[in-house]
């Protein structure tokens, strides 16, 4: 998909109008599988559930609220902060191929790009609980950028593993998404390299739920610890972004693991040609990838643990999770040379 | 300060009176450094509802022994069962034995549905939300037997000075077996999850640790206690009621580990194996529950002008599911409330304990810490009303409340 042509301003359009659209699609899908996520989790511990529309009901709820700033609070960051975090995930969504299609700017930035975008949100969670001069934010700010520094790691192994392995079998830039989608790891790779390279997906799994703050990597928030930690003193309408950040960014971050390691589309499978038919079909089956991926990285990890302490989780990451992927790197690498 | 010598700054982070980790109102203020707790202070007073003062100015005594029902909503037979063994003591009444076993069955179905609610609260407070569901619709089953058997879920109202109010037939019997059997089935479920599950011994093993001089020297009671290693159990060391023909034996965690650490896996140990021990000493009751009548006065006015007689002092010691209850009475001839009413619930003790197990903890185990004792903020709150300007202290009584109370939906109809 060629958005692109020469004149500059047509472009212009395409990519404002373009973006505004994936922000708005990335919110919508967001929220529905949060809506799911809390409808699988609440039946795995045997309760009824909130119905799926739930999230779209909480963020309609919170716009009518009250948008409380303490006095003790620096207003213009705490304000700031919630707009920086939902305009940096929404850029997330233009450098990542969704619903099978390739990323609406996926020739400016690659996966490197977005590993740096996925900073920013929690940058800016960390700016907004910094700035809201509670003690529980406070905390909470302080685990949060341990626990971002702590997943940067394995996370860059994981990148560079698969990347590494691409490019070794053709000669484009293996860190563009379009690269990894056209060369599916998983069909250049003998027994050996499948292990490491699952050993690689858990590990990003793994990180996914740190990335989407979630039990047992919920640290930050620790609702029954530091009451919500970042976000105790955001209300209303700052609350309402920082929700759909969260909910975009979980999306965002489950669709990287897809475009990682399950870029297939069904549509040649079934062989459809039409453009149309095979845009549907490669949609919904990446909906259902999606859905698959965030049901192990999320749900089901999120129903069967306790939460860590902020030690415990950084150690975790930094040691076990480290380790785990540069072992299914190295075993790539022995795949190769064998 | 020395050149190159730095000081590490502490912040004070507040826990409570209303925080999620909390079930009732009470105030933790926690000295900071980093993530680790240097120094706590334990605030209490938050919930104080005159309930001594009623018993000694307003009910009689039997309105009374349903008011101590409501000094905490969980433990509802063992404060009642300790005012009616003080009443009983001071004005020697003797309950016939059917009664007396039949309250230990009550005391001890109370002492089951506490501890399971307790786990279900710890693995909340943990994070680990699966559990805490999953334990709490295990208890339901013994809520819906206490219900069957007394006629309500919370507040029985089964208790009589002299006796019990509600008999156990012969047909209820195999509903009975039948929850304990179901308890009996799970038993080794639930060790299985809170035992040997990797994430709750993470957050629970080393964390939390009440050694055994301190738990001697801190006088902690019940479980906090037990669990420290210290074998402490009004059941067994001064029997009362039907327990003196039972053989109960406190539970220590070395039963299990083989050595105590005093933790607050120690503790969720003790609590569990208590659980298996409730159902066994209901089990022996029910087959030595001999006949018999099962009050001693069943006329409440003769009772009560009995009670209006009667002039003496009495101490009731009951194992309350967090430890020893102690309800002190004194009663005067010719007055019809008790002339000295004093409970002490067993969190007062446990709470002397919190700044020693919460100190160099971090801030992630201070719910789980705090939970692990128990903490039952109703049963333990007396309220002293100090003026700072004058440094006098007076105890604001009903009527007081009761205009204060007033005052205050006025001004919030406004």
């Amino acid at each position: 998909m060629n958005l692109l042509g020469e004149n500059i301003w047509i472009n212009g359009v395409i990519i404002i109008v373009g973006s505004a659209i994936l922000v708005f699609i990335g919110g919508a899908f967001g929220m529905l599988y949060r809506g799911i996520d809390r409808k699988l989790v609440a039946h795995m511990q045997g309760r009824v559930g909130p119905p799926i529309v739930q999230p779209f009901r909480d963020v309609q709820k919170l716009l009518m609220k009250e948008n409380i700033i303490p006095d003790g609070a620096i207003s213009w960051l705490f304000n700031a902060a919630p707009f920086l975090a939902l305009i940096s995930t929404g850029s997330l969504l233009l450098f990542i191929p969704l619903f099978g299609q390739s990323a609406l700017l996926g020739r400016y930035g690659d996966v490197i790009l977005v590993l740096y975008l996925l900073i920013i949100p929690s940058l800016a969670f960390v700016v907004g609980g910094f700035a809201s001069s509670s003690p529980y934010a406070t905390v909470g700010a302080q685990r949060e950028m341990i626990i971002m520094m702590s997943y940067e790691a394995p996370l860059a192994v994981v990148v560079l593993g698969i990347a590494w392995r691409i490019s070794q079998v053709t000669t484009a830039n293996p860190f563009l998404m379009s690269t990894i989608v056209q060369y599916p790891i998983w069909n250049m790779l003998g027994p050996v390299g499948i292990v490491g390279t699952l050993l690689m997906l858990f590990t990003l799994v793994v990180v996914t739920v740190g990335e989407a703050a979630k039990v047992p990597f919920d640290v930050a928030e620790a609702e029954t610890e530091i009451a919500g930690g970042l976000l105790v003193e955001y209300s209303g309408r700052n609350l309402s972004l920082f929700y759909l950040s969260d909910v975009i960014k979980t999306f965002a971050m489950v669709s990287l693991v897809v475009a990682l390691f399950i870029p297939y589309n069904l549509s040649p499978v079934l062989g459809i040609k039409a453009a149309l038919a095979a845009g549907i079909v490669d949609g919904l089956f990446f909906l259902v990838k999606v859905l698959v991926v965030m049901f192990f990285s999320i749900s089901l990890i999120r129903a069967g643990m306790a939460r860590f302490k902020i030690s415990q989780a950084s150690t975790v990451y930094v040691i076990v999770m480290t380790a785990i992927a540069l072992v299914g790197m190295l075993l790539v690498w022995v795949d190769v040379v064998i | 300060m020395a050149v190159g010598e730095t000081k590490k700054a502490t912040y004070t982070i507040p826990i409570g009176p209303i925080h999620p980790a909390l079930k009732e109102p009470i105030q933790l203020m926690l000295e900071i450094e980093g993530e680790k707790v240097v120094n706590t202070d334990v605030l209490v007073g938050q919930v104080h509802r005159s309930i001594e003062w009623l018993g000694m100015n307003r009910n009689n005594p039997v309105q009374t022994l349903y008011l101590a029902e409501r000094i905490c909503g969980i433990c509802n037979i063992c404060h009642p069962f300790c005012l009616a063994m003080a009443v009983e003591q001071a004005a020697n009444l003797t309950p016939p034995d059917r009664a007396e076993y039949i309250r230990v069955i009550a005391a001890e179905m109370e002492r089951i549905h506490s501890h399971i609610l307790w786990a279900g609260v710890a693995a909340h407070e943990i994070g680990f939300d699966t559990v805490f569901y999953l334990t709490w619709r295990v208890r339901e089953e013994i809520m819906d037997l206490i219900e069957y058997i007394f006629g309500n879920r919370v507040t029985k109202a089964v208790l009589q000075f002299g006796g019990v109010r509600r008999d156990i037939t012969a047909e209820q019997l195999p509903r009975i077996r039948k929850s304990l059997d179901y308890y009996k089935s799970i038993f080794e479920h639930l060790r299985r999850i809170f035992l040997e599950d990797r994430t709750v011994r993470m957050r629970t093993r080393n964390v939390g640790i009440l050694s055994t001089e301190d738990a001697l020297k801190l006088l902690a009671v019940g479980p906090t206690g037990r669990a420290s290693g210290v074998p402490k159990d009004v059941r067994q060391d001064q029997p009362y009621s039907a327990y003196a023909d039972l053989n109960v034996k406190a539970i220590t965690p070395d039963i299990v580990t083989g050595t105590v650490v005093g933790d607050v896996y120690d503790r969720i140990i003790v609590r569990l194996l208590e659980v298996k021990q409730s159902v066994e000493i209901i089990e022996e009751c029910i087959a030595r529950m001999p006949e018999g009548p099962i009050m001693s006065e069943p006329k409440v006015p003769r009772l009560l002008h009995l009670l209006t007689d009667a002039a003496g002092e009495g101490v009731g010691r009951v194992e309350a599911p967090r430890g020893e209850d102690i309800h002190y009475v004194r009663l005067e001839a010719g007055q019809s409330t008790l002339a000295t009413w004093k409970v002490r619930a067993p969190t007062y003790v446990n709470l002397m304990a919190v700044p020693t197990i919460l100190k160099g903890m971090q801030i992630a185990d201070v719910p789980i810490v705090f939970a692990s004792i128990d903490p039952c903020q109703s049963c333990t709150n007396r309220i002293v009303v100090t003026d700072k300007a004058t440094g006098r202290k007076s105890v604001v009584g009903y009527e007081e409340l009761h205009r204060l109370s007033v005052e205050k939906t006025k001004e919030l109809q406004r």
